[in-house]
């Protein structure tokens, strides 16, 4: 059974139809790209899918679950995580509490337990600890733990906004281009981390994406969206020599030139 | 301690050995020692008092904040709090009283300080609910109570403790009434509405004497019940001669100290628990926070309900120790003033609401009418101060300046939470913060058993 089923999903604003009809299945333990051109509706389809806007038409199953109208927190309590384009981060928190909001909903010290500093409370809070250290290992900077997330290099806060999202033990991760502004370097290291988030934990990924070196070493399928509608779907071999894929990104012209 | 001694500003430098080591304990032991002695032989009501009644409240900051072990910041705060400062009330009841209004507004700046400072909720009406919690008592003690149904007559006063939980029972539900509509504004919106709401309250105390007289109206209530006093007779076998004015000074004074110190507890733990991140994460970006799963609508609805819950409990004892309330003494002007604590102490910070609330009643008290009345003197003196000029009435212009200049050259607040520090100097990391790590580090260790 798939692990997330979008179908018809329109949203609207005002006069823009921002995502038009779109159609997406993803199964548990691929890793899908979701390319498209600038203003393609690649983040507001995102943003449905998480909770933040509500989808004119359409439904979204998530996990067996019809998630469709939920609110953003339920959505990321059920094990969809996102990160975010502009990263996200809670600066002037250290990097290590940062991950620990991401523990929120697994963490369930009462209030009376956090006030009078019981056992359970105290044991979990250490439990905690430890599991964001490893988190912070995971992506390769546990030795900043206590610095403030905005103070870290811009690769690290890409790191930090994964681990963050890790925390929170998710089925479905979703990228919202996981390197842009990086380096050739920081996005070789950058795809392997991507790659170890389904390997070693199995996690499902879905990934916007401008670099389509990236796109095309790690996806296993690819959606392209334009002006909001689905135009091609498939492996990337298909969506390489896919003649509306080149037109959307190349032109018309260049679409039969490659034909 | 590795001292990076070219990268230690002077103050660093200076108050590095005074915090940490054995010298922090000699230094704080000779700082209250110096203090007490001080306030204990010269127990007039002058400005050097004043200074130095400034000073031993705040050696109880300094060493909450010093690397010293826990036995020794509980044995200097019993000896400094439980028996230098109360033994001081008896010498001038006027101290006594100055501490416990203090306490009373340390503890309300500490709930705003939820709301505003851990959950960025900026509450300009706040002191609606410490209204709410005085009128409660206000109401049910005295003869106000048949007004609304001649059969019932006032609450025995012994009923006061009882009333403390229901204070802050009724302060919760109504932080969760005020909260459960403004839960989508952000920002400017929200202040308006807590602000409007601030003033609801108010108006309603002042016109609710008709045509059910519950409140009095703006004459307001008075002969307000006090509870009766515990432990009176063991208090005047340790040889203490007082009136029982004198010994209700003494009560109230260990009571609000007593409730402080819950509420600095509570808060403390709250703040770095799951709660408080989750407050934190609310304030710095609310819609990473909810991709987190914070239930956002949960989280400010708390977070409003304690700090409410603060200021019921603080109204009852309030309107008992001031025996009368009127509307008035729920006005916009103190609500801001409450806020200010927590501004001049640096927002999210505890010892800084807690330094605020000390500083802003002192002046308020104190200093700014001391000051007031030395310009007076001076004036009448023969000083060149023109004679239109009344220092009295200009109070609070000296106060509103000091703000200014505050916010100015300190924005972050006089004490700020130890990672706000940054935020508004954007400065690198310092040796101080490293510190700071290695203080996190035992506790973890503890926890980890």
């Amino acid at each position: 059974m798939a692990l997330l089923e979008a179908t018809n999903i329109t949203k609207v604003f005002g006069g823009l139809v921002a995502v038009n009809d779109v159609t997406f299945t993803v199964e548990p333990g691929s890793i899908v790209s979701v390319i498209g051109p600038n203003g393609a509706g690649k983040t507001t389809f995102f943003n449905v899918l998480t909770g933040i806007y509500k989808p004119e038409k359409g439904r979204v199953i998530f996990a067996g679950q019809d998630i469709t109208g939920w609110r953003s927190d339920q959505i990321a309590a059920l094990g969809m995580r996102r990160t975010f384009q502009n990263i996200r981060l809670f600066g002037n928190m250290t990097v290590l509490e940062n991950v620990l909001v991401g523990m929120h909903v697994h963490l369930q010290a009462s209030i009376w337990g956090i006030i009078s500093r019981g056992r359970n409370m105290l044991r979990e809070e250490a439990k905690a600890r430890n599991k964001a250290m490893e988190l912070l290992n995971f992506v390769g900077i546990a030795d900043k733990r206590d610095e403030l997330a905005k103070n870290l290099p811009y690769g690290d806060q890409r790191r930090l906004e994964i681990a963050r999202a890790l925390a929170g033990e998710p089925k479905l991760i979703l990228l919202d281009e996981p390197t842009a502004g990086m380096n050739p370097h920081e996005t070789a290291e950058a795809t392997q981390l991507i790659r170890r988030l389904r390997d070693d934990r199995g996690i499902t990924v879905i990934l916007i994406e401008h670099d389509m070196r990236l796109v095309m070493s790690i996806s296993e399928r690819i959606s392209v969206l334009d002006y909001g509608s689905k135009i091609a779907e498939g492996d990337v071999q298909a969506i390489r020599t896919n003649p509306r894929v080149i037109e959307a990104y190349l032109g018309k012209g260049a679409a039969d030139y490659a034909a | 301690m590795t001292t990076g001694a070219s990268s230690q500003s002077l103050w660093q430098r200076v108050t590095a050995p005074l915090s940490s080591g054995p010298t922090a304990y000699a230094f704080l032991a000779f700082y209250v020692l110096i203090c007490s002695f001080l306030l204990l032989t010269n127990p007039r009501t002058e400005l050097s008092t004043d200074i130095v009644f400034v000073l031993f409240m705040l050696s109880m900051l300094v060493a909450y904040r010093a690397r010293v072990a826990t036995w020794f910041k509980v044995v200097l705060g019993v000896i400094a709090l439980g028996i230098v400062l109360p033994y001081f009330g008896t010498l001038n009841p006027f101290y006594i009283d100055v501490a416990t209004q203090a306490g009373i507004f340390t503890a309300l700046a500490l709930g705003l300080n939820v709301v505003v400072g851990f959950a960025g909720l900026l509450d300009l009406g706040y002191v609606a609910f410490f209204a709410v919690g005085a009128y409660a008592w206000g109401i049910f003690s005295t003869t106000q109570i048949s007004n609304i149904n001649p059969a019932w007559g006032p609450v025995d006063p012994v009923m006061f403790y009882p009333f403390l939980i229901i204070g802050l029972i009724l302060g919760l539900i109504t932080g969760v009434l005020l909260g459960l509509p403004v839960l989508r504004l952000r920002g400017d919106y929200l202040a308006i509405v807590t602000l409007g709401f601030g003033e609801v309250i108010r108006v309603v105390a002042n016109n609710l004497d008709r045509p059910i007289n519950i409140t009095n109206g703006s004459q307001g209530i008075r002969d307000i019940e006090r509870p009766p006093l515990v432990l009176v007779d063991l208090v005047r076998n340790l040889g203490v001669v007082a009136d029982d004015n004198r010994l209700y000074q003494l009560f109230f004074y260990y009571l609000v100290l007593i409730i402080v110190l819950l509420t600095v507890i509570v808060v403390a733990r709250l703040k770095n628990s799951r709660i408080g991140r989750a407050w934190e994460a609310i304030r710095e970006d609310e819609v990473a926070a909810v991709a987190q799963g914070i239930p956002r609508v949960r989280m400010k609805l708390l977070a409003f309900a304690i700090g409410a819950s603060f200021a019921g409990v603080m109204g009852v004892v309030f309107a008992s120790k001031q025996l009368f309330i009127n509307p008035p003494t729920f006005d916009l002007l103190r609500s801001i003033n409450i806020l200010a604590m927590v501004i001049l102490g640096g927002m999210g910070s505890i010892p800084g609401a807690m330094l605020g609330a000390i500083i802003v009643t002192m002046l308020d008290l104190q200093i700014l009418p001391r000051l007031a009345s030395v310009l007076r003197e001076a004036q009448a003196a023969g000083a060149p101060i023109p004679r239109q000029f009344d220092p009295t009435q200009y109070q609070r212009l000296f106060f509103g300046l000091l703000l200014v200049i505050m916010m100015i050259f300190r924005p972050e607040g006089l004490w700020p939470d130890e990672r706000r520090r940054e935020e508004q100097h954007e400065v690198e990391i310092t040796d101080e913060e490293l510190e700071a790590d290695k203080l996190t580090k035992p506790t973890g260790a503890e926890t980890g058993r």
